[in-house]
């Protein structure tokens, strides 16, 4: 049913803090080594060791370059997956049902034994979250790897969504939205997590959280040299040792 | 955008059979020739077939096709196939009530007419929808897509009438009318196109990454070196010199000589037949008109991407 | 409770949320870098189902970076060699015949058996990126050439020889920043580091107690994007930037004197009577203690007498009628000149004054005022209790950025000074040692190679720690090296790693000999790891008069299809690191935490599918076959079956072996103790690692803690105490001066004594990168330098299906003002020039970086044809090596002599120093330059798709 669900018992989804995301693309590989042999076909590569290689991901990291007026320039890494919006037009456009939304946990997902690879719903996406398989031909998009968090086969620490677990920065923390102690729920109100687009209206499950205002070399009094003799100091000091 | 090719031709020669089709169900081959009309009604139909076909070969997995009915109560794309059908079967009905003499077959031949005008919309809508692509988000592009289908398909039914006149008025005059209307429509769309832009909805890659408020936000490096299914997507780029000679062309072709086709069947008194080579050279600017569609589209994910 | 579920259906669609995941986890540890992290290797259907951290693990604590989750495309990679091969071609094509591993081996053991009964200098054995330099250097050793090292020279071998000498540990992996209790973290030129996931670890738990990060760097990306404060550092100039930190530092005061008068030498006398032989050595009594005077009746003392004031300044006379200055004074009468003030040094180094200043006060600040203190006892070598463990929160880390340059030792030099004034090496929120580390030059062999005859053993490990010219390896005449790279001659003096950038150079310009075997391992000599990589492929391939290759044998060992194996006569084809069995060893280069003793194995947790075998265990057995002591029985059999056994039985010295956990017949001690038969079989049990925690009195100031010094000894890290007393002032180099002087001998031949004198200061100074100052900066006014990418391991990713999406090619990053004044856009392409090469590459805009700075990700580009990739391949046609602008020898300088591009102390390769001009390529080309004919490849490349897994879904 591609109509959205009325009402979502959960809001699961990833906090990503962009002021300690160093780009290091680790959540990217792991996710696609996680996706490429779990329940769904693969994720695959066409022309893998030739001129043009070319595959499916269901996460990348961009980097950005942002001038501020007043500092020096910096770059943001930013990685970007399937935000898991609540109002997804990826599913509302979806002409076959294969795109749904889950009314226990607000997840995202296409069922690809009924994608057709219209490609629709990556046209209707804001965010670039959804790549057609260059194989299977069906679309391909973050799951919140729903084949862990629920995975009885996993010891219950490893219920948590691959590039969660593999961030060695720490940048990603998954959780519910929908409850407001979660961590992710505070660590958004405490650091002003955002949405991305939200102009388009798609309310984004997913939250970005800024990165810290960075000391620009605000000038202090320039180097006086501080009174008395060489060294006039160190008796004192050294008296003070005893 | 992608200018597919599968895409361009679908929505083209479909909307030039449901075109078609529309005016066949509103009467417009009545008076032709048994032969002429059958073969107009059977080309219509045939145009409407072809495009739908095409459609499908765009599909990863056109053996699930039939899926694609299923969701009418949320997905254009999936209404369109609906009403593609339904259209070809009242359609279908309204040839059968014709050549088995039977009653009926106007109320079915304007049941046709109506679905045809319903598909071509809900074509458009497919498009016009997608709040990513300004360009297409625009009151306008239904009409246009309309406004297309039903000039490409008047020329090419007109042809086939012996009748100089319809609803009153001289055939080729009224294919020049659609068609200055279309173009009219089509030149409205385009110069709103220019303000229905992503920066006029608010969107820059400062929205798009959140942190356009810390300064002047741009692209450092793309996730992967190499190309990926979005940026062949949806990332397509086209030189303005190049837009503007294909824009040049397809204006040429399908407005400007059509036009004058138009003009001189009527002045002229040209035999109706005439009229196809009105049709043909709207046909073939509407592949460039439908390429440039595509190509100048820019999508929200551009953003991300350059 | 791992069961085959049924597809479960939620509402009308298909989702099991519940999927089998695998049949077993196999723990190994990760080498896709050198980072040595610990992985869960889940198998399902004797395929690799993924990879995964392991949790428990001490490096990575169950993370995983890019390289590690691509492991299974390493695993898959169509470039795995498949069986010995023997030149067919000319070198350099790439045609080869594959042979037997018996012929392989018998005519390995033939050419090296040759040279072993007439010269063994005429082999020279370089193992690259090796992780088992306690096996190679041992076999070296009993091989009895003096020609062997691995990486450390052209790597960053600045970094450790600098913090050996000065503190007895160093960055690098010797040492880690003690996260959970620094105020402040400096980070001076680094992009990632071998230290991958823990670093990042590191920083966010700084991040997430708030802690500020300070990243001095002239590029503003990974870890430098998300620090705090970014200082756009002029390469080159870090040491004069630290010496700057140091004025301020000293002028307001603000140094640990109590750390400095237990810990350093700061108060020993130093000679100061210019005619002296021994001035500017320290004055010793008899027994060769250090003297110290006391401050309150000025005299003189064995720094060993108890209860004396020791004076820090003035000028005192001994007994003996000498009279000496202590360190301390010397170092700070150094640095108080206005020269070092941040006003004159800002010009050089584009740090603002402003900056400097106010960085040094920050760091006073965090040092003195937010120390920390822990509530734990300990007593340290003079048998002094210590209620508290008192820190000084300031941690600094470093790496190439300042070590790959011509001035790179002395930099590190000053900045473990910085560290030492403000008292936070090994104190709590300091720099921390990993065991066995603290070791210092004491407790550190010489270099060995001198006495080198036909069939015979070395008496010693070739690589070590000079303490003076009497210690460097030189023929008789004492000028001529004895080494084939140079090390410990008159050019390197201190190159405790070895110069393995300078092997093929040398041996093909036989300076200072020819050789007769060039024996590699797991270095890529003839593409990124070489500077000047186009004619390092011409001296591979060029021939004597004769017709003869000027280096006559090239045996290479390799697991890929590189492009230094088409320059191979024989090409030893190693397992993955999924298929053979390795020692990360404590007598190695270790994976300790500071808290605790660790060290690791990898076990085949995949069965290889092609005729190749582990290089360790293809050198034990060439051991054998060439009868080498210790690896042939009396009755010439092999004394180890494999490297597994090796590992297990090894003894190098009694009771200590290549592992230290599980020793013992029951397998019950660690660290000493005699072979365990299942010692494997235990660390497979343990997720691959052994680990022994540090006990807490242990755990700070071990280079002056008496419970160290004895859990140490017990673990088998050491065999006595070690003294480790810090050097500020460092008398070796003042050792090497005085000989430049005349004063003592052996003397440097007169080309060498100028530049000597320059740069061997005792103390930490700085002066201009070499090439950098020979140049004309007009000509080349720009920097141009290389950062590791995050998700490349240097080539081993080059024929990995996933990794080389995201580093495909290469683009030059050039400052936004240099893009303005010549008129570059992004994805122009232009030409970039050095004294030495020129290169074309495309261009990208960038902001964040220091605008005189360009640089490009490290070892993207690839020679076509290698790596069974595609000829026309992104990485042959648009990714590029900045290696092409870098000489191995720098620009003449009229003296007759070309000097190597090398630190003057260390011979560490001068990466950094390159200086360049950028301009606008006249035709805008498609493709990089230069290009090379493709080259062939052993093995079959593979065509097409890669859809890895779909088989084990079931
Ligand atoms: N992912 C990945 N990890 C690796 C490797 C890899 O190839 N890939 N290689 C491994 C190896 S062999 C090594 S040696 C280590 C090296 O680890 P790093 O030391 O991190 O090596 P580089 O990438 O060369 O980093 C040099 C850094 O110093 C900066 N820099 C250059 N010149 C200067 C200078 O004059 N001053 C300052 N302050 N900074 C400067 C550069 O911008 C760059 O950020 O990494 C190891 N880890
Ligand atoms: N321009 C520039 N050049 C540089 C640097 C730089 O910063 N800038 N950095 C320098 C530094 S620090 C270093 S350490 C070098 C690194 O450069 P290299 O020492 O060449 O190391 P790699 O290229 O990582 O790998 C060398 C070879 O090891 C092979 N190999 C991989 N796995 C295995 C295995 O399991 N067994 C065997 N037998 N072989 C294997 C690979 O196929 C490759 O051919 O590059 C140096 N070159
Ligand atoms: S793993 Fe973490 S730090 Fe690395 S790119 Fe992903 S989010 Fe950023
Ligand atoms: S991010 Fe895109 S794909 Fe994911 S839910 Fe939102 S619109 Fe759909
Ligand atoms: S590609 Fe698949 S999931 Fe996406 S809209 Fe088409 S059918 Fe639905
Ligand atoms: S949640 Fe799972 S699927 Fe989504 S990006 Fe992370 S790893 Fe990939
Ligand atoms: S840092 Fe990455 S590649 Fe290196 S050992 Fe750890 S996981 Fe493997
Ligand atoms: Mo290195």
């Amino acid at each position: 049913m591609t109509s959205l669900p009325q009402t979502v018992d959960k809001k699961l989804g990833l906090v990503i803090d962009l002021d300690i995301c160093v780009g290091c693309h680790a959540c990217v590989v792991i996710c696609k080594e996680w996706n490429t042999s779990s329940q769904a076909s693969p994720l695959a590569d066409v022309d893998a060791y030739g001129s043009e290689p070319s595959g499916a991901w269901l996460n990348r990291i961009h980097t950005f370059e942002i001038t501020p007026p007043d500092a020096p320039a910096q770059i943001v890494h930013f990685p970007k997956s399937c935000l898991h919006c609540e109002d997804a037009p990826c599913v509302t456009v979806c002409p076959t049902g294969a795109s749904y939304k889950r009314s226990e946990d607000g997840i995202v997902l296409v069922d690809e034994s009924m994608c057709i690879g219209c490609g629709l719903c990556a046209w209707a996406c804001p965010y670039g979250a959804r790549e057609m398989d260059p194989v299977e031909k069906v679309m391909k998009k973050c799951t919140l790897c729903v084949d862990r968090i629920y995975n009885e086969n996993l010891e219950e620490v490893d219920r948590v969504p691959a590039c969660v677990r593999t961030c060695p920065a720490n940048a990603r923390h998954f959780g519910d939205f929908a409850d407001p102690q979660s961590d992710v729920s505070q660590m958004v109100l405490q650091r002003g997590g955002f949405d991305l687009m939200p102009e388009m209206g798609t309310r984004p499950v997913n939250k970005y959280l800024p990165p810290r205002k960075k000391t620009c070399a605000e000038l202090v009094a320039a180097d006086v040299p501080v009174a008395g003799s060489f060294l006039g100091w160190l008796d004192r000091a050294l008296e003070r040792l005893g | 955008m992608h200018p597919a090719i599968s895409v361009i031709f679908f929505t083209v020669i479909s909307g030039a059979g449901f075109g078609g089709i529309f005016w066949i169900g509103a009467g417009l081959a009545d008076g032709s020739p048994t032969i002429a009309r059958f073969a107009v009604m059977l080309l219509s139909c045939s145009l409407a077939v072809a495009g739908l076909l095409a459609s499908t070969l765009h599909l990863g997995h056109p053996e699930r096709a039939w899926r694609a009915f299923s969701q009418w109560r949320s997905s254009w794309l999936s209404r369109e196939g609906i009403l593609a059908i339904a259209c070809l079967i009242a359609f279908g009905t309204h040839a059968l009530l014709w050549m088995t003499a039977l009653a009926g077959m106007t109320i079915a031949g304007w049941l046709a007419a109506a679905l045809a005008l319903a598909t071509v919309f809900a074509t458009a809508m497919i498009y016009a929808q997608l709040k990513t692509v300004p360009l297409w988000n625009q009151w306008l592009t239904p009409p246009v897509y309309l406004a297309f289908a039903l000039s490409s398909g008047f020329a090419l039914v007109a042809a086939v009438s012996p009748a100089g006149y319809f609803l009153g008025l001289p055939t080729a005059l009224t294919a020049l009318a659609l068609l200055v209307i279309a173009w009219a429509l089509k030149l409205a769309w385009h110069l709103q196109g220019q303000v229905s832009t992503l920066a006029q909805r608010g969107s820059d890659t400062g929205t798009a990454t959140g942190l356009g408020d810390l300064g002047k936000v741009r692209l450092f490096e793309r996730p992967h070196t190499g190309e990926n299914y979005l940026t062949k997507e949806m990332v397509h780029k086209i030189g303005r010199k190049h837009a503007a000679k294909l824009r040049l062309f397809s204006v040429l072709t399908a407005f400007a000589s059509a036009g004058i086709v138009c003009l001189l069947v009527w002045l002229a008194a040209l035999p109706n037949l005439v009229l196809a080579l009105a049709a043909l050279l709207q046909i073939a600017g509407l592949f460039v008109e439908r390429w440039l569609f595509f190509a100048e589209a820019k999508h929200a994910v551009s953003l991300y991407y350059d | 409770m791992k069961t085959k579920e049924v597809a479960k259906r939620t509402g009308s669609h298909r989702l099991d949320t519940s999927p089998y995941v695998s049949d077993e986890i196999r723990q190994t540890t990760c080498y896709m870098c050198a980072c040595r992290c610990g992985i869960n290797v889940h198998i399902r259907d004797g395929k690799i189902r993924y990879i995964e951290g392991n949790r428990d693990h001490p490096v990575n604590r169950g993370v995983l970076c890019a390289k590690g989750s691509a492991g299974i495309m390493q695993q898959e990679s169509p470039a795995k060699l498949r069986k010995p091969l023997l030149r067919t071609g000319e070198r350099g094509e790439g045609k080869f015949r594959e042979i037997e591993w018996e012929e392989a081996l018998s005519l390995a053991a033939s050419w090296l058996g040759e040279v072993r009964e007439e010269n063994p200098k005429k082999l020279a054995f370089f193992t690259g990126r090796d992780q088992s330099q306690s096996l190679t250097g041992w076999w070296a050793q009993q091989f009895g050439t003096p020609n062997f090292a691995a990486h450390g020279g052209f790597c960053s071998v600045n970094m450790a020889a600098a913090g050996i000498y000065t503190f007895g540990g160093a960055f690098w992996e010797f040492g880690a920043s003690d996260f959970e209790r620094a105020e402040m973290f400096m980070i001076f030129g680094v992009a990632e580091d071998h230290d991958s996931n823990p670093i990042k670890l590191g920083l966010s738990r700084l991040k997430a107690r708030g802690k500020k990060i300070v990243a001095v760097n002239p590029v503003r990306t990974g870890y430098n994007a998300i620090a705090d404060e970014w200082v756009g550092i002029t390469p080159g100039t870090d040491g004069l930037f630290i010496l700057s930190l140091i004025h301020v530092l000293l002028k307001e005061g603000k140094v640990d004197l109590d750390y400095l008068l237990r810990y350093t030498n700061a108060a020993w006398l130093v000679c100061g009577d210019e005619e002296a032989a021994n001035f500017g050595l320290f004055l010793r009594d008899t027994e060769g203690n250090a003297l110290i005077a006391d401050r309150e009746t000025g005299k003189v003392h064995s720094r060993k007498q108890k209860g004396i004031k020791p004076a820090l300044q003035g000028r005192f006379a001994t007994p003996s009628g000498e009279n000496g200055v202590p360190v301390f004074e010397l170092l700070a009468r150094k640095y108080d000149d206005p020269r070092y003030s941040p006003q004159s040094t800002q010009a050089i180094t584009g740090v603002s004054a402003a900056q400097t200043r106010r960085l040094a006060m920050e760091i006073a600040q965090a040092a003195f005022e937010r120390e920390v203190v822990i509530d734990q006892p300990w007593t340290d070598l003079n048998g002094e209790r210590h209620e508290k463990m008192i820190g000084r929160p300031v941690s600094f880390h470093a790496m190439r950025g300042i070590s790959a340059h011509s001035n790179g030792f002395q930099t590190a030099r000053a900045l473990h000074l910085l560290q030492i004034l403000i008292g936070s090496i090994d104190a709590p929120g300091g720099f921390r040692f990993k065991p066995p580390y603290p070791r210092p030059v004491s407790a550190q062999p010489k270099p060995h190679g001198r006495v080198c005859r036909a069939s015979e053993p070395l008496p010693g490990p070739h690589l070590g720690f000079p303490e003076g010219p009497e210690d460097l390896l030189l023929e008789e005449d004492g000028v001529t090296p004895i080494r084939i790279d140079k090390a410990f001659s008159w050019d390197a003096p201190l190159s405790a790693h070895g110069l393995m950038h300078m092997v093929i150079s040398n041996a093909h310009a036989r300076d200072p000999y020819g050789v007769e075997v060039l024996f590699m391992y797991m270095a890529n000599m003839a593409w990124n790891s070489s500077m000047n990589t186009s004619a390092v492929m011409t001296m591979l391939t060029d021939k004597d008069e004769s017709g003869q290759y000027i280096i006559p044998k090239i045996i290479y060992s390799d697991a890929y299809a590189s492009e230094t194996v088409a320059f191979a006569d024989l090409v030893l084809p190693d397992t993955t690191y999924l298929e053979r069995h390795d020692a990360i060893s404590l007598l190695d280069r270790p994976i300790s935490e500071p808290d605790a003793v660790c060290d690791a194995i990898r076990w085949p947790v995949l069965e290889p599918d092609r005729d190749v075998l582990g290089f360790q265990s293809v050198l034990l057995d060439l051991g054998a076959r060439l009868g080498l002591p210790g690896m042939a029985n009396e009755d010439g059999s092999a004394k180890y079956k494999n490297y597994a056994d090796y590992m297990v039985n090894h003894e190098r010295r009694p009771g200590v072996g290549p592992l230290a956990g599980w020793r013992g017949a029951d397998g019950n001690k660690n660290g000493r103790g005699e072979p365990n038969a299942h010692q494997i079989e235990e660390y497979i049990a343990n997720g691959g690692f052994f680990r022994e925690h540090v006990p807490p009195e242990a755990a700070y100031f071990k280079h002056a803690n008496q419970h160290w010094q004895n859990f140490a000894i017990s673990a088998g890290l050491q065999d006595k105490q070690h003294e480790n007393i810090f050097q500020l002032y460092l008398e070796p180099l003042r050792k090497f001066q005085l000989a430049a002087e005349g004063k003592i001998e052996p003397q440097p031949p007169q080309t060498h004594r100028q530049r000597i004198i320059d740069c061997f200061d005792p103390l930490p100074n700085w002066y201009a990168p070499f090439e950098g100052d020979m140049v004309d900066s007009k000509m080349y006014p720009l920097h141009a330098i290389t950062q590791r990418p995050a998700a490349m391991y240097h080539s081993w990713g080059s024929h990995n299906a996933w990794l080389r999406q995201i580093h495909g090619e290469n683009a030059m990053h050039v400052p936004a003002a240099v893009c303005d004044d010549q008129g570059l856009k992004d994805g122009d392409w232009a030409d970039v020039m050095s004294p030495h090469g020129q290169i074309r590459v495309q261009v990208k805009r960038m902001e964040a970086v220091n605008p005189r700075t360009l640089w490009t990700w490290n070892a993207i580009g690839k020679r076509s044809g290698a790596w069974t990739l595609d000829a026309d391949a992104p990485e042959a046609r648009k990714g590029f090596l900045l290696n092409h602008l870098i000489s191995e020898l720098l620009p003449e300088k009229g003296d007759g002599l070309r000097w190597s591009n090398s630190d003057p102390i260390t011979g560490q390769a001068a990466w950094f120093d390159l200086k360049v001009r950028i301009v606008k390529s006249a035709s805008q080309g498609e493709v990089t330059q230069p290009q090379f004919p493709a080259q062939q490849n052993p093995v079959p490349s593979r065509k097409g798709d890669v859809a890895y897994g779909g088989e084990q879904q079931k």
